[in-house]
């Protein structure tokens, strides 16, 4: 498959009272035509920033993308007019938040939300405008979608609504969907219909789909490839399959054994990862995840790991310590 | 005041009913929320009890109906052999300090322009347990040390603490009043994963130090689960099932909990992809407007005719395991 995104040597700053936030660090990944890939970390890692950087959205000046390519169907979307970039954002890249009530509209009914964009876009016309959006409501399971689109989103309930913010982002047909976080505001049992419809819709409509999250589980029956973030890099990155069944960096793993799982037996205790989560002002010279590490020697405390191989289909993790991590995860 | 019985539980919930009157103003028609419809329960001293739902299910009124925060519609509250709902503002303050509060979001409960030593030394002031202020520099200094801070963080302000240790001072300002019994509501869902295993950690290691009581009022099952020795769903004001953790979890009855368990992610994507997942239709209806009969039944994937007009109770179908549904 060929690559639909292809983020190069991407360096994302923050310029702070503290210092300068290094939110993006010299980051390199990619998507696939019609793939689904997780950014996956804690707060602060980077991973919203990342897509920020993607639709050129960093809030200036304070932030700005300093060095590398983010090329998108081969274009180089750094190199694009703001004028070309509006083009981009909603056309061909969807977008899709975690509070669907903060990016919706409040006081514009919902068809005219979703009109707007395919008469801008596309020139529809605004009868068909209106059949269309009429058709993007049901896709999306949205009950009696003529009568709903002259109402406001704040006659949805949380889950509607995201289902209306999948809607727009899948309006234009676009080739690529941005979801920051798509199912943390919402219920556990909402939470599952919106995912299986955004699995339902990528498969049907051949959307590759970028999911931002912080919840490894959440992403594990959706994602073909993940890629973990820890301040500002990424630290490891694989097929689901690989990464979930045999995790190549301290970090992941821990992340993976902290979180109690329901099917798993009962554990007398859970076995967190030390530490605070780092500032980002004063990252350490070495390995950042160094202080938090159980598998920490003296070299990570002053040289940064590259990502090296640690397995097939891309398997890739950033530790000087694969070989003793690799004992003791098959404990 | 006499000693409660020691087979009596710590707390004691009966019928617990709290309305919400809404609307009348400038948008709608006044109405009445039911945001707890005849909730009842018992925590057992040094037990830890779950209470699961999604939003509005009424998981956190009921805590704050406890705690008195909110002052029930109708209902009993017996705490340590006393009928709370009826005592007078004095003697409330006084059982209070045996019963205290971890909120979710350590961002918002700590007070900004205080530092962490004056947000613990706090309630030992108020509640005059330690009136002599000096004396209370060590005691703070006590409680840092219990919950894993240093003891210079006393000097800091919360902004200055990231949200692991911001919750540790939560916990630590709960335990400043030596209470028996703390709702602990979603104590660690705002926290970043890596850090929530930290709290959990310390939760059950005060609880087993101080023979705390907990009632657990979260969202996450797995965390339930880990946590709880039993555990109670609840759905648009009731309570829909209630056992032990293990019953609960390895044989639900309830249509509800089922669902719930199956849509809560496993990071496993081999496991994911042969797991069956019962997704839900619908969403919760409006509590303004609670359906009939049983409340569950517009979304559950086994109702039958009569589930639309018989409103089920709270049955014990298997020993120690509860459940309301016609058709368990």
């Amino acid at each position: 498959m060929a690559n639909l995104l292809e983020v190069q040597s991407l360096v994302t700053q923050f310029v702070t009272r503290g210092g300068v936030v290094r939110a993006v660090d010299d980051v390199s990944w990619d998507v696939a035509e019609g793939e689904t890939v997780a950014l996956v970390g804690e707060s602060g890692c980077g991973k919203s920033v990342s897509a920020l950087s993607i639709m050129r959205l960093v809030a200036g000046p304070a932030g700005r993308i300093v060095s590398g390519r983010i090329l998108f169907k081969g274009r180089d979307l750094l190199g694009l007019s703001e004028e070309e970039m509006r083009h981009v954002r909603g056309r061909e890249i969807g977008m899709i938040f975690q509070e669907p009530m903060t990016s919706l509209n409040p006081v514009l009914t919902i068809g005219r939300q979703l009109t707007e964009g395919l008469e801008i876009h596309l020139g529809a016309s605004p009868a068909a405008a209106r059949r269309r959006a009429v058709e993007l409501l049901g896709l999306v399971g949205i009950p009696d979608p003529a009568k709903r689109l002259s109402q406001y989103p704040h006659q949805f309930s949380g889950g509607m609504r995201q289902r209306m913010m999948i809607a727009m982002a899948i309006a234009c047909d676009p080739a690529l969907i941005l979801a920051d976080e798509p199912t943390t505001a919402l219920d556990v049992t909402i939470q599952a219909q919106i995912l299986e419809l955004m699995k339902d819709l990528s498969r049907r409509l051949g959307v590759a789909m970028l999911i931002i999250t912080h919840n490894l589980g959440v992403v594990a029956r959706y994602a073909d490839r993940v890629n973990v973030m820890y301040a500002g890099k990424i630290v490891e990155r694989g097929t689901a399959r690989a990464l979930y069944a045999n995790p190549r960096h301290p970090y992941t793993l821990g992340l993976l054994r902290s979180v109690p799982r329901l099917d798993e037996p009962e554990r007398a205790r859970l076995d967190p990862i030390d530490g605070q989560p780092p500032d980002l002002t004063r990252l350490p010279p070495g390995c950042a995840f160094a202080p938090r590490c159980a598998f920490r020697v003296e070299r990570c405390t002053h040289e940064v790991p590259p990502l090296g191989a640690v397995g097939g289909d891309g398997h890739v993790s950033a530790c000087w310590e694969i070989a003793r991590l690799e004992q003791a995860a098959a404990r | 005041m006499s000693a409660p019985a020691p087979e009596a539980p710590l707390l004691e919930v009966r019928d617990l009913v709290k309305e919400f009157h809404v609307g009348g103003g400038l948008f709608g028609k006044p109405g009445v929320v039911r945001a707890v419809n005849g909730v009842s329960f018992t925590i057992r001293r040094g037990e830890t009890l779950g209470l699961v739902g999604e939003s509005g299910c009424g998981k956190t009124t009921t805590g704050r109906c406890i705690l008195q925060l909110e002052r029930p519609t109708r209902g009993e509250i017996v705490f340590e052999g006393r009928e709370l709902t009826t005592l007078a503002d004095a003697e409330l303050r006084r059982v209070r300090r045996r019963m205290q509060v971890i909120f979710q979001d350590p961002y918002s409960s700590l007070n900004p322009r205080m530092t962490v030593g004056q947000i613990i030394a706090e309630p030992l002031a108020v509640h005059g347990i330690v009136p002599d202020r000096a004396r209370r520099e060590p005691r703070v200094q006590d409680l840092l040390r219990h919950v894993g801070l240093l003891p210079q963080h006393a000097h800091r302000y919360p902004h200055q603490l990231s949200g692991g240790q911001r919750q540790r001072v939560g916990v630590a300002r709960a335990l400043a009043l030596e209470p028996s019994l703390i709702v602990c509501d979603e104590p660690v869902s705002a926290l970043d994963v890596s850090i929530q295993a930290q709290i959990i950690n310390l939760l059950e290691d005060l609880q087993a130090e101080f023979g705390l009581t907990y009632l657990f009022v979260a969202h996450d099952l797995s965390v339930v689960r880990h946590i709880s020795d039993r555990v109670a769903v609840m759905y648009l004001g009731k309570i829909v099932e209630l056992a032990d953790r293990k019953s609960l979890y390895e044989d639900p009855l309830h249509p509800y909990t089922r669902a719930l368990l199956s849509a809560v992610p496993i990071p496993d994507p081999a496991l994911e992809a042969q797991r069956e997942r019962i997704v839900l239709g619908g969403e919760v209806p409006s509590p303004l407007r609670p359906p009939s009969g049983c409340v569950f039944h517009p979304r559950c994937p086994i109702a039958v005719d009569r589930c639309r007009d018989e409103v089920p109770t709270l049955r014990e179908i298997r020993p120690r395991h509860w459940a309301a549904c016609l058709l368990a």
